[in-house]
């Protein structure tokens, strides 16, 4: 591995990624992959998690069809140099912002959405002009092989490697030397990928999870109600059933609309994802038989299971849930204190909408969180009284799609962000560049020190030109003792 | 009482870290520290009471680095006002939302990136420039709405004692607090959960730093250092050139600087142009840079090695800087400590480089003093060329084509800056592309620092994150993605069940024509 790696490295001097033609090449391989085995990869998706293809295509590869046109159109002016404002007094100097990649970097992505989390990164690793390492999840073996076998013909493998493996290959990886590392997945990884980043000092992107929770007001217009209602479901079980880092984990709602909400929710999905949603393929499967468990256990619990009002049933051969609602589950039990990560979700009433600020305040941060809501004030109130990656309003899931959106984390949900440009920030080091002339400077920067030139400086600190002038003029004069000390 | 105050100090374990942390972390829910007005009031605090207490300040820098008053007024006191008066100008724009634009896939949506507070923050400091690399970060932190807690470096006492005696008395205590100690105080401290950890120093505690980080997710901002290289190419300037040199090392706490030139690049040969440039500017010289003083570089005309006349214009620089007994120069900082003294002096006196001393090397370690020294020609392989040196040595290394000089850098780890000093026009772009660093200054060093539209941070072994100015602000900031949409408009086609007419439809919508595209955004897509 390591001379692969060196190899790697000694590409990325050669300097061939970094000009503006390789770059739009790759981009446009990824793109042309994308759209020619289009087959391809809504089978892999469909073997790994069970998604429906227009699942597949809109959260995977249709969002990656827009990331990849929107690098390819902002690709030109993101490597420009910045030009960077100087004080007048800084007479024929010049400073700019270089973008420069960094180096060599690691991506390691999730399993649930397995080419969009892989891919995303990538893009933006490659707008910057790095040579990378793709690790996709072992968990999703199908779209991993895809990737390493497939997707790798379209691409310079010199710059860009996918190396397929499970915790050990993961593990190292993670010894060697990069220059940056990417990394999607849980909390419990995301430390252990920091601690390991902390030998080479190499700066990490965890994209991590939390319980996201959607708050829900109540509505008068019938018409809200349903919008409403329609977004949360699909939000939460159409997108890889529930197994999403941004799917609603939990509502909170006021107890006098709960019963209402509940009764829209049951309806809107037996409309969405019919009589039997796994005959009709609405809903993915449960990635593998240990999610299933820990799903299945988070349920097992009494009192929890009391609380279930609609769904429940699970099919174990086919690692398949179906929508579940719960009402007012136990707040310490699991369900309520661990990401859920699945198609359970739980309603939890509140005496008044507001308290719902106090509630999310009480848990760690989450990836983002949802308000449907037309109150003004209440909105304003979420804004500035709550923490989270992102915060949306009236809708859900929806800002994956916004490039122009940062797209990240903040305590337990992550460090840093990409989508968009910020892809490219994220995988660029932006050098501060500072040109001076010989023509210009100034005496008193130089010992030995006397009272005079400490003035100078200080009006020049000021921009106070006068003050500069009256200095020299000796119209001025040192008011400190410079001996006294 | 001393018995007391001893008991008082004993005691900053970790459940007192603890239970500060939880204080702050109530201070900052009650939304004190988010307003305009506390953060305003806090800066100009932070203004006042550097021009209320320049002299104390002055006092404590020159006990604990011997710096001469006008490094401490203008390159502590001078830049950190600087940045207190450019976040008070400032901090009401920084506040305000960007606007993001939203594109078809959300119509009708608006959406924008609001920036804010973390929340309870940790700022650890270095020695070498103990005011302003404990109070610049503070300004960002507090400019973005933190509660923060500082520690300053227990390797220059008084002002940390200072510090802590003037934050308490200048800023909002219940907001603001200052944590002295060394090893044990700081362990406690990076126990605790942060919401991030802004860290000034080496590598090796960088790494103990992260590690603790590591186990909150704490992101952290990482402020190192490396060996700053000087490249120095023929036709230039070589007077202002070299004066500039010595500005960055010698007059930059004496070499212990982040950005210190810590060694110079330059070729072996012979460079007539330099020789003949340097006579004529010689008598040109009264004319050039404001300068009125007799320039005394005309013996190393005739030389006909370009590096030996460096050396020379190096050395009567620097007498004219600091005079002819320069360990007696009050403008000198000393050597901070007698470890660190121990360490130069033995990077001097290693057996591979002691020979190749061509200027000072004189030391007193009762004063913690070590003259200005270059030294010539040293071996890739010595002490010197392979720690960062942090102090007065400038080792000269040649190369055969100043094109070397790059990958001579790039084979080290990445410094935090790098220097050129050139005419040509290749080789500076050339420069800029193939090296690495933090920041690049070109015909100068280390002015970049006082650019505050510039980031200052590292790459690679040099750091990690940047601030100044609006950097500051964002270094401490959360920015948040906030998207609005409103309920008109909902494309049938996100929602199961899924037919072929949805993905029809959708792939217009991704790139489709316009009239595929209406129907979609008019929800006329057939269910």
């Amino acid at each position: 591995m390591e001379s692969e790696l060196e190899s790697m490295r000694e590409y990325f001097k050669s300097g061939k990624t970094r000009s503006v033609s390789w770059r739009l090449s790759q981009l446009k391989g990824l793109l042309l992959f994308i759209k020619e085995k289009e087959a391809e990869i809504f089978e892999a998706l469909k073997k790994d998690l069970g998604k429906h293809p227009v699942e597949a295509f809109r959260d995977e590869v249709g969002t990656l069809i827009k990331s990849i046109n929107f690098a390819l159109k902002g690709l030109k002016n993101w490597m420009s140099s910045e030009k960077v404002k100087l004080p007048k007094i800084a007479v024929l100097s010049s400073a700019k912002l270089v973008p420069q990649p960094l180096g060599l970097v690691l991506i390691i992505s999730s399993w649930n959405f397995p080419l969009g989390l892989s891919l995303e990164p990538l893009i933006g690793a490659i707008a910057a002009g790095n040579t990378m390492v793709l690790k996709p999840s072992e968990m999703a073996p199908a779209c991993s092989s895809l990737l390493a076998n497939v997707m790798t013909t379209y691409l310079d493998t010199k710059a860009i490697k996918v190396i397929q493996g499970g915790p050990s290959i993961g593990e190292q990886l993670l010894q060697q030397k990069w220059d940056k590392i990417f990394f999607t997945g849980s909390a419990l990884v995301g430390r252990i990928v920091m601690s390991a980043a902390v030998k080479h000092l190499t700066p990490v992107v965890l994209e991590l999870g939390g319980k996201c929770p959607a708050v829900v007001d109540s509505f008068s217009s019938s018409w809200d109600k349903q919008v409403a209602v329609n977004r949360i479901a699909v939000s939460k079980f159409g997108n890889c059933a529930g197994q999403a880092c941004i799917a609603i984990d939990y509502i909170l709602v006021e107890k006098k609309f709960a019963s209402n909400l509940v009764e829209l929710m049951k309806a809107s999905i037996k409309n969405m994802f019919g009589d039997n949603p796994r005959e009709s393929n609405t809903i993915a499967r449960i990635i593998n038989k240990h999610h299933f468990l820990r799903l299945k256990n988070l349920l097992s619990d009494l009192a929890v299971q009391k609380s279930v009002v609609y769904g429940g049933s699970m099919d174990e051969e086919n690692l398949f849930i179906e929508p579940t609602i719960l009402l007012d589950p136990p707040l310490q039990s699991e369900i309520m204190t661990d990401e859920i990560f699945g198609p359970l979700l739980p309603i939890i009433t509140l005496d008044m909408v507001e308290d719902s600020i106090e509630f999310i305040n009480s848990k760690p941060k989450a990836l983002a969180i949802y308000a449907f809501t037309k109150n003004e004030q209440f909105k304003r109130r979420i804004e500035a009284e709550t923490s989270s990656g992102s915060l949306v309003f009236n809708d859900a899931v929806i800002q994956y799609a916004v490039d122009t959106l940062p797209f990240g984390g903040i305590g337990e949900s992550g460090i840093g962000r990409y989508h968009g440009k910020f892809s490219f920030d994220t995988f660029t080091h932006h050098k501060a560049v500072t040109t001076r002339s010989f023509l210009t400077d100034f005496w008193f920067r130089f010992p030995p020190w006397n009272g005079q030139k400490l003035m100078l400086f200080e009006t020049v600190y000021n921009f106070d030109y006068l003050g500069i002038l009256l200095v020299i003029l000796g119209l001025k004069r040192c008011k400190r003792n410079l001996d006294v000390i | 009482m001393a018995g007391s105050e001893e008991k008082e100090k004993a005691v900053f374990d970790v459940d007192a870290a603890s239970a500060l942390v939880n204080e702050l972390r109530c201070t900052f829910a009650s939304g004190k520290t988010r307003s305009y007005e506390w953060r305003v009031t806090q800066l100009k605090n932070m203004l006042k009471m550097c021009d209320e207490n320049e002299k104390e300040i002055a006092e404590a820098l020159r006990q604990d680095l011997s710096k001469p008053e006008l490094e401490s007024v203008v390159y502590e006191i001078g830049m950190l006002k600087n940045s207190c008066r450019v976040a008070l100008k400032e901090v009401k724009h920084w506040i305000v939302p960007e606007k993001a634009k939203t594109s078809l896939t959300t119509f009708p949506s608006s959406a924008e990136i609001l920036s804010e507070p973390l929340g309870v923050v940790l700022i650890i400091s270095a020695w070498n420039y103990p005011f302003l690399l404990s109070l610049d970060p503070l300004v960002g932190a507090i400019a973005a709405g933190n509660a923060v807690v500082l520690k300053p470096s227990e390797i220059a006492p008084a002002s940390s004692s200072l510090l802590s005696k003037l934050l308490v008395k200048y800023l909002d205590s219940s907001a603001i607090r200052v944590i002295e100690g060394a090893v044990a105080e700081t362990s406690a401290l990076l126990e605790q959960k942060w919401e991030k950890i802004f860290y000034t120093g080496n590598g090796r505690v960088a790494r103990i730093v992260m590690a603790a980080a590591a186990k909150h997710l704490t992101p952290v901002v990482l402020e190192l250092g490396g060996k700053s290289p000087v490249v120095i190419d023929a036709g230039i300037n070589l007077q202002v050139a070299t004066r500039r040199i010595i500005a960055g090392k010698w007059g930059c706490n004496n070499g212990q600087a982040c950005v210190s030139p810590d060694y110079i690049i330059t070729t072996k040969d012979y460079a007539p142009e330099l020789v003949m440039l340097s006579a004529i500017k010689v008598s040109f010289q009264f004319f050039l840079a404001f300068h009125f003083l007799p320039c005394c570089c005309s013996f190393s005309c005739f030389f006909n090695c370009f590096v030996l006349i460096q050396v020379d214009t190096l050395k009567n620089e620097l007498e004219r800087f600091y005079g002819k007994t320069p360990l007696e120069s009050k403008d000198l900082s000393r050597i901070v400590n007698s470890n660190h003294f121990t360490r130069l002096t033995k990077l001097l006196d290693e057996d591979k480089v002691s020979g190749n001393i061509v200027h000072g090397g004189e030391r007193d370690k009762e004063s913690l003093k070590i003259a200005p020294t270059i030294l010539l020609d040293v071996p890739q392989d010595s002490l010197i060329m392979n720690e960062e040196i942090f102090g007065p040595l400038l080792p000269i290394i040649l190369v055969n084509k100043i094109e070397e000089s790059f990958d001579l850098i790039n084979s080290g780890t990445k410094p935090l800056a790098a220097y050129l000093f050139s005419n040509k026009k290749k080789l500076k772009e050339q420069f800029v592309m193939s090296v690495s660093a933090g920041g690049l200054v070109i015909n100068d060093t280390t002015v970049h620092l006082a650019v505050d539209t510039l980031p200052f941070g590292g790459v690679g072994e040099s750091g990690m994150g940047s601030y100044h100015g609006k950097f500051s602000f964002d270094a401490f900031s959360h920015k948040k993605a906030v998207l609005y949409r409103s309920f008109i408009g909902d494309a049938a086609i996100r929602y199961p069940p899924y037919t072929t007419e949805k993905v029809r439809l959708m792939k217009a919508l991704i790139g489709g024509g316009i009239w595929n595209i209406i129907q979609a955004l008019l929800g006329w897509g057939k269910a």
